[in-house]
């Protein structure tokens, strides 16, 4: 019997980014890495072009995150005090393809640390480790448009990925991203609309998209992370369908947002019959990386490393 | 949308006289204009104003001085085409084929061999089909033919041949029927074009009739149009009508960026 195929054949190509300069191209960077160019939708090797596997960008943090979980904390190990050793500790025990350093010791609401203090954070990542860099504002928008200048000027020429470009502050972060050669990531509130809306806005600007990647603000496994799969989702689709304003990689913050819910949070004590959370945690965690790479994450961000491990297998199987 | 725009042709004065002439500046000036103006291919039309093909290369390189924008290159002779097509930088839209075999066989070669689209119109020899069934015949001979020479279905954009809605109005529906026709053939279908200002050839209201047409036609399946890219309420018009069709994600600023 003659079986219809129904393989889908897209019209149009997601941009390719690249990130991290080497010293030839002006950088001080060991390795470059490159995501998107996909002609299908995530996996689907039989129908389009994969050129590049999903990224794993090891999560960072200047200072010591407040709230972790100690199964989290204890995880990371005593390198969690000192960002230059947390970042050596990913790309040497953990193999990440690339450093997330969220600058969380800039949040007003927390130790509001000046300008100065986040590059150093820069700084000393950049030196501690040859693999490009992510370099994600606190999220208090007034807050950011102080830091992130610096701590662009601080990895000038290294071709890091800024976080993050909003409807409101899109103008500051094209600059900078300009003014010392960076790719930026755009940011919308879980909303397709607001999402095109910046991407447009960031062009306006003067800022090339083929250097933005996507943000759609990522929501952990059983919190709205349905929501965001569909975003991704569509997003890609009117990507591979020719809109070009869509057609950008996209990141998921998954290390960062999965470790704020109750089921990465709370021990058996509290949730009898969901097992320890020493095992719990991390599953949890790989399981919301898990939902967004088939939602066509290009890049995905995590913490804890049993997740790191464990994802890298997910995306060496599935791209075979 | 597709937008390809029809200025640098030698049927418009100017064009015609910095041709004559070999002046530069009203080819660039027009190049400019219209890449500015988000034009995604430049069409460029020697017409009768000379039969030697490094005129119209020269055309061409001059648009290609002071844009990036691909070109396409408007004739229908293969001797120029084949002259043409090598000075472009980028792959060019072939504007246009007929149905007709001998021009098949000439022109769609040269497509071929450098990943070029082109335009097939849904007339042969005899003459432009009056139903919306002739056109959808001939347009099919051009993409079994087009695909037989290795051009995907991508690179081939259907014309369904748009007439003068003052002398021909009971043509209109069938042209929509043909472009409604023309989205079947294929998976992901040929894209599917019209020379925009003929409809408005004659009338009063040109400008408002190219608009209504064009938006009336994006409901059909048309997603390329050789028009006057220029006319804001016109592109603008068509980008909405993308968002009606739901072919592009809505966004506030889809017409015009806020700081603009």
């Amino acid at each position: 019997m003659q079986v219809a195929d129904v393989t889908e054949k897209w019209t149009n190509r997601i941009n390719t980014v690249t990130l991290g300069a080497t010293r030839e191209q002006g950088g001080t960077r060991g390795r470059t890495v490159t995501v998107g160019g996909e002609t299908t939708l995530p996996f689907l090797t039989f129908e389009g072009e994969i050129p590049n596997r999903p990224a794993i960008a090891g999560l960072v943090a200047d200072v010591v995150p407040d709230g972790w979980p100690d199964v989290l904390t204890a995880a990371v190990g005593d390198a969690i005090r000192s960002p230059a050793a947390w970042a050596r500790r990913c790309v040497d025990d953990l193999g990440v393809d690339l450093i997330c350093l969220k600058l969380l010791g800039a949040d007003p609401s927390g130790r509001n640390l000046p300008p100065g203090e986040c590059a150093k954070a820069v700084r000393a990542v950049l030196e501690a480790v040859d693999v490009p860099l992510i370099i994600w504002g606190c999220g208090d928008e007034n807050k950011d448009n102080e830091v992130l200048p610096e701590c662009s000027q601080a990895a000038r020429g290294e071709n890091c990925l800024l976080g993050s470009a909003t409807e409101k502050n899109y103008r500051t972060m094209a600059a900078i991203g300009q003014a010392d050669k960076h790719k930026l990531i755009g940011e919308a509130p879980v909303d397709i609309n607001i999402a095109k809306q910046v991407n447009i806005l960031l062009q306006d600007a003067g800022f090339d998209l083929n250097d933005v990647v996507m943000n759609q603000v990522t929501a952990a496994l059983g919190y709205g992370f349905d929501y965001v799969y569909t975003i991704f989702e569509r997003v890609r689709i009117a990507g591979l369908k020719g809109d070009r304003h869509m057609a950008l990689p996209q990141i998921a913050n998954v290390g960062w947002e999965a470790w704020k819910v109750k089921e990465a949070l709370a021990d058996e004590d509290v949730l009898p019959g969901w097992g320890k959370l020493k095992e719990r945690g991390p599953r949890w965690e790989a399981a919301t990386a898990a939902g967004y790479l088939q939602a066509g994450a290009d890049i995905i961000v995590l913490a804890h490393p049993d997740a790191i491990k464990v994802t890298r297998e997910s995306i060496g199987e599935l791209m075979g | 949308m597709i937008l390809v725009g029809e200025r640098i042709n030698t049927g418009f004065k100017d064009i015609k006289q910095a041709v004559l002439d070999k002046d530069p500046g009203p080819l660039r000036e027009w190049a400019q204009k219209q890449a500015a103006a988000g034009a995604t291919y430049l069409d460029v039309n020697l017409g009768a104003v000379s039969a030697d093909a490094a005129v119209m290369c020269w055309m061409i390189e001059q648009v290609q001085s002071v844009v990036e924008t691909p070109v396409s290159i408007d004739t229908n002779k293969a001797s120029i085409l084949a002259e043409a097509i090598k000075v472009c930088n980028k792959p060019p839209l072939i504007n246009s084929t007929t149905a007709a075999q001998e021009k098949l066989d000439a022109f769609l070669p040269i497509a071929a061999e450098h990943n070029a689209s082109i335009i097939g119109l849904s007339i042969d020899e005899t003459g432009t089909p009056k139903s919306a069934d002739g056109r959808v015949e001939k347009a099919g001979m051009v993409l079994a033919a087009a695909t037989e020479a290795g051009i995907p279905p991508e690179h081939v954009f259907l014309d369904p041949i748009v007439m003068p809605l003052k002398y021909m109005q009971d043509q209109m529906r069938e042209i929509l029927e043909a472009v409604r026709q023309f989205r079947l053939f294929s998976d992901p279908p040929p894209h599917i074009i019209c020379g925009l200002s003929n409809v408005s050839n004659g009338t009063t209201h040109k400008k408002l009739i190219n608009r209504t047409f064009l938006v009336m036609a994006v409901g059909c399946g048309l997603d390329a149009a050789i028009c006057d890219v220029t006319d804001g309420d016109l592109v603008d018009a068509a980008k909405t009508a993308e968002l009606v069709m739901n072919r592009e994600i809505y966004a506030d600023s889809y017409i015009k960026p806020a700081s603009a």
